[in-house]
């Protein structure tokens, strides 16, 4: 029997602490044999990888968000809580679970990781860190431990791939038994848990009320808090199990009242008999290196210094370091797009693959540089553990505007792209707080309003009229306002239709390591081709459809020798440029701008390129240099100029604010599960925009500006 | 003397005595160690002065003060030796 067993493909699920090393650890065993996607309804990345055991057959491991309980209350651990539980239909129940513990810091490690010996599943769990805790001068007796927790206990160093050979053995065993710890309670809470347990059995006679599955999801049911415990018992799904739930609390409230209490102090109590027993200390100066870290990284004056710095370095990375990469980007696709031009026959095929595919593939790819960068410092900082000391120090900022410290981050993602950004929300545990960062994202000025910026700040400010200062200053000042309107309207949402009881800000901040990079290089991959599915999928659809509605209907002056200025008016974007005229020129906006606005939906630098077509800009490289001049020679109809200082101005102002990136708004259906909040982004980003940009104008005038 | 937990000054030392009324915040508090009973070390707080950095049970935690402000500990005498 055991000798067929041993072949059978394994599948482990990967569970333990934020900062254990879990992850680490995934990635040390499986390699590059990975693959990343999704769990269906919420964006928390799904990570399957796989091995080959020790007898040869497949072992696949499945690395779940980490978590410090089973009472999951961000989305990622609920992802964790519901497979353990088995209330995912998309993924199957592990039939095993790799534990991941920090031996360094045993003691809090053990909270989560006894909930999940009472699941009843077969666990194996990898005391990581090992070297860690010897440094720090705490020996663990492993023997000891494994006997007190009744599972096979391996100790391991993810960052050194030669600890792992026995823990690969022993995840290759044929058999593993389940764990017999289980917590005792006083007799209400064995009682109450008893109660609910009732309700499965009655539903399925197979199960039995001593199942440990049906005893934990009772528990975790009764523990729930009173804003989630409906919410859960729908998901768990078993006919009366709410009423029955909320009786049983009634009747702990009154024979036991310090029942929520008692729950997670008998756990710990144990714990740390078990710490005692199992754990030697011989020193208790432990993590001086962090502890002097963050004098130095958290000190009122040098934490600032250290700040900036990091975030100087990754912000100048991202936009001076990967300018030439992009550049080099889109070179490529514009050969490649000559070559087509070339070898395919005139027509329209031809223009769709030109203007349509290859310049929306192109459209991605070259932000591509940009989002590798970013994801490579989010991916540093995260993994040194700097990230949760600046959300240390920037929550009281944010704070002030009603959000949380780990809001943080998804803004400052945001500046590179906002779908990395608003992907990054899902860290955040409090559902309203995340909606209203995830809202205000876009605001937060993102690299394609950046050629936008650059094009029209030239056209304000002509060759040599201003100093390079005058104009950085005028560029940070467009940063700075749209940050600024981002924390104003998340204050707003707060105050308003997402007024929500405070979040709590409790955030563990992890010892600093040294990265391995390796990790983060595959982290960052991975969150790359997230960021290319998501996006681009969506970009390369809008390009296609912009082509076409401004290559159709087709104008009648073809004689004119493909007159692609005159084609692009005649088109149904020329059209619905004339259509807006009257609504934009308040803004001082022609129609001309107006097609530019609606090409820029693709993307905001389209604004650009579409510009350079309108305006029949020679060999339309879109270099701002040579489109800013023509720019400031074009005149309306009655010999006024188009591009006054404060049309300039206006155009700026609607760019800060409006929402102008489809693929954007597709990840924030996603996100938020819903059509609602889309569209209601959109309209208040564009109202702003329409706003801010008409009382510019308007004012400007009026103060006799032109 | 018992005081509330925000208003421990760097490297002294309390027992936790009282969590917040708020049951929500009590239990995350809870499952991450801190329970009636616990030894703490205040750290140090953040630079403008919220949330504040606590080790309990080996590890570092953050939090602000508006929540720091109700866990009341009992501050323990000598102060340990850093």
């Amino acid at each position: 029997m055991i000798e067929e067993n041993i072949f059978f493909q394994k599948n482990y699920a990967v569970v333990g602490n934020p900062n254990s090393g879990k992850t680490t650890l995934f990635n040390a065993l499986t390699g590059l044999r990975q693959k990343v996607g999704n769990y269906p309804g919420v964006t928390v990345e799904k990570k399957l990888g796989q091995f080959i055991g020790q007898h040869g057959e497949k072992i696949e491991l499945l690395d779940l968000p980490g978590t410090y309980s089973l009472s999951a209350h961000a989305p990622d651990e609920c992802v964790t809580r519901d497979v353990l539980l088995g209330l995912r239909s998309d993924t199957p129940r592990p039939d095993r679970i790799l534990c991941v513990i920090d031996a360094s810091h045993l003691e809090r490690n053990l909270y989560f990781i006894t909930q999940v010996l009472e699941l009843g599943i077969p666990t194996i769990i990898a005391l990581n860190m090992i070297d860690l805790a010897q440094a720090q001068g705490t020996t663990i007796d492993i023997t000891k431990l494994s006997s007190e927790l009744d599972v096979p206990v391996i100790a391991c160093q993810a960052n050194a791939k030669e600890t792992l050979l026995p823990l690969k053995i022993a995840l290759s065993r044929a058999e593993i038994t389940r764990s017999s710890w289980s917590q005792q309670l006083p007799s209400p809470w064995a009682r109450a848990i008893d109660g609910v347990a009732a309700i499965w059995t009655h539903d399925e006679e197979k199960i039995s009320q001593r199942d440990p599955l049906v005893r934990m999801k009772s528990l975790l049911l009764l523990a729930s808090p009173d804003t989630e415990i409906e919410g859960l018992a729908k998901e768990m799904n078993a006919g009366s199990l709410l009423g029955i739930a909320l009786a049983q609390r009634s009747m702990l409230d009154r024979e036991l009242p310090s029942w929520r209490e008692v729950l997670v102090s008998a756990r710990y109590e144990r714990i740390m008999e078990l710490c005692q027993a199992a754990q030697g200390r011989t020193s208790s100066t432990s993590e001086t290196m962090t502890h002097h870290l963050d004098e130095f990284l958290t000190h009122p004056v040098w934490g600032w210094f250290g700040f900036f710095s990091v975030m100087g370095l990754m912000f100048i990375s991202i936009f001076v370091v990967a300018a030439y990469p992009m550049s080099w980007i889109e070179g490529a696709f514009g050969c490649v797009g000559n070559l087509i031009r070339e070898f395919m026959p005139q027509g329209d095929l031809r223009d769709l693959m030109c203007d349509g595919i290859i310049a929306g593939i192109g459209g991605v790819v070259t932000f591509l540089p940009q989002i590798l960068i970013l994801f490579f410092f989010i991916g540093l900082l995260e993994d040194t553990g700097y990230m949760a000391r600046a959300a240390f120090l920037m929550d009281r900022v944010m704070s002030k505007v009603g959000l949380h410290g780990k809001s943080f981050i998804p803004l400052l993602s945001s500046y590179a792209c906002a779908i990395p950004g608003i992907m990054a929300t899902r860290t955040i545990e409090n559902a309203k707080d995340r909606l209203v960062t995830i809202l205000v994202a876009p605001l937060m000025s993102c690299s394609a309003r950046l050629p936008v910026y650059a094009l029209m700040i030239a056209a304000l400010f002509p060759a040599g009229s201003v100093s390079l200062w005058m104009k950085g200053a005028l560029m940070m000042g467009l940063y700075i306002f749209g940050t600024s309107a981002a924390l104003g309207f998340a204050w707003l949402f707060k105050k308003t239709i997402l007024r929500g009881e405070t979040s709590i800000f409790l955030m563990e901040l992890p010892p600093y390591r040294c990265p391995v990079l390796k990790h983060v290089f595959l982290q960052m991959m991975q969150r790359a081709g997230m960021f290319l599915k998501r996006a681009g999928t969506v970009i390369l659809g809008i390009s296609i459809l912009l082509w076409f509605v401004a290559s159709f209907p087709k104008s009648n002056l073809e004689k004119s020798n493909h007159d692609k200025s005159s084609q692009l008016e005649e088109s149904y974007a020329g059209r619905f440029g004339h259509f807006i005229e009257p609504v934009i020129a308040p803004l001082g906006f022609d129609w001309k701008i107006g097609i530019g606005l609606v090409a820029a939906q693709a993307a905001r630098e389209v604004f650009i390129s579409t510009l350079a077509i309108i305006y029949h800009v020679e060999n339309d490289d879109e270099t701002p240099s040579s489109l800013s001049t023509t720019l400031m020679k074009e005149t309306r109809p009655n010999g006024m100029l188009v591009y006054t200082p404060l049309t300039c101005l206006s155009i700026l102002v609607f760019f800060v604010l409006s929402m102008q990136c489809i693929s954007t708004l597709s990840v924030v259906r996603r996100e938020t599960n819903s059509l609602l909040w889309p569209l209601f982004q959109f309209c208040y980003m564009t109202g702003a925009a329409y706003l801010a940009s008409f009382l510019v104008y308007q004012g400007g005038k009026l103060l006799g500006f032109i | 003397m018992n005081i509330p937990l925000a208003q421990l000054e760097s490297n002294e030392e309390g027992v936790v005595i009282e969590l917040p009324r708020d049951e929500r915040i009590a239990n995350r508090l809870r499952e991450m160690g801190l329970l009636p009973g616990t030894t703490i070390v205040f750290v140090r707080r953040a630079p403008l002065g919220d949330p504040i950095e606590i080790r309990l049970r080996g590890y570092s935690l953050s939090l602000r003060k508006s929540e720091a402000g109700e866990i009341i500990v009992q501050k323990n005498k000598h102060t340990p030796h850093e």
